[in-house]
């Protein structure tokens, strides 16, 4: 009877250290105090990319109809608009980084609608890497249609 | 058991539209992002091939739609980080506002633009 308390002692013990643990990781203040991203786990990485990301893309998309509003004006202003934008390197340049972004938000974000269903919650550091590695290698093969015409 | 750690209000259904409208940009921003600098080159566009797709209502229809649920996708993701970032009280209702402000300016500008390319509603 003596034994079976400490076995069940020890089992709550180490029951409440994880509890403690894990509800830790999930204290805001905690989790977002950026001065220590020394500490960041993959998780954590994933997180505040996909906020970053976030913002660039909803930043862009105000940008964007700004831009496609000058057909309110009149077709041609439209056209030249485009197309003088398009004949600027720095504007391909930063056509390439929001290619990045929106393809990181997108493929992470798949990744979140997997674990919301609960599928890959354990491998959920891996499917991170993967999005970021996948993400390289499409901005990478993207960089020769992106910069196409626009040297001469 | 972990805390719940969540910026939506349990039993709201801003956390539900945000997962459903994501599912739906997933497929249509790589379907946009594709057709515009892939099949066509951005440096190619004018205003005539912009209205020839426009003018297809298939076409116009899911434009808007995309319009539609990325400002809701977005302006939601923007205010639920403000959230997280600890807004409350009258800061977060008067941000509630200007987002919702926004986000009406923003889809009804891109609609004025969608109908002047598609020189009306295509039906």
């Amino acid at each position: 009877m003596q034994k079976y308390d400490a076995v069940t002692r020890k089992f709550y013990t180490l029951w409440l250290i994880s509890c403690t643990s894990m509800s830790q990781s999930y204290n805001r203040d905690l989790v977002e105090d950026f001065g220590r991203w020394q500490e960041f786990s993959a998780g954590m990485w994933a997180w505040i990319f996909h906020k970053f990301t976030g913002w660039v893309l909803v930043g862009y998309l105000f940008t964007h109809i700004a831009v496609l509003s000058t057909a309110l004006e009149s077709p041609e202003a439209y056209t030249t608009t485009i197309q003088t934008l398009e004949g600027l390197l720095v504007v391909r340049l930063l056509e390439i980084g929001l290619l990045a972004v929106a393809v990181f938000h997108i493929l992470n974000g798949l990744r979140l609608l997997f674990i919301d269903l609960g599928v890959g919650l354990e491998s959920q550091d891996r499917s991170f890497y993967a999005s970021l590695i996948l993400t390289g290698a499409i901005v990478v093969a993207s960089v020769p249609t992106f910069l196409a015409g626009v040297f001469g | 058991m972990a805390e719940r750690y969540t910026s939506f209000r349990r039993g709201g259904r801003r956390w539900l539209w945000q997962r459903i409208t994501a599912a739906f940009l997933i497929i249509v921003l790589a379907f946009h992002f594709f057709l515009l600098h892939f099949v066509h080159h951005a440096n190619e566009v004018t205003f005539g091939m912009t209205q020839g797709r426009m003018q297809e209502l298939a076409y116009f229809s899911l434009m808007v739609l995309f319009l539609i649920t990325a400002t809701f996708h977005g302006v939601n993701g923007v205010y639920n980080a403000l959230i997280n970032q600890g807004v409350t009280g009258k800061k977060k209702t008067m941000m509630k506002l200007v987002l919702s402000a926004a986000s009406l300016l923003l889809i009804v500008q891109g609609l004025r633009t969608a109908v002047v390319w598609a020189d009306g509603v295509p039906i």
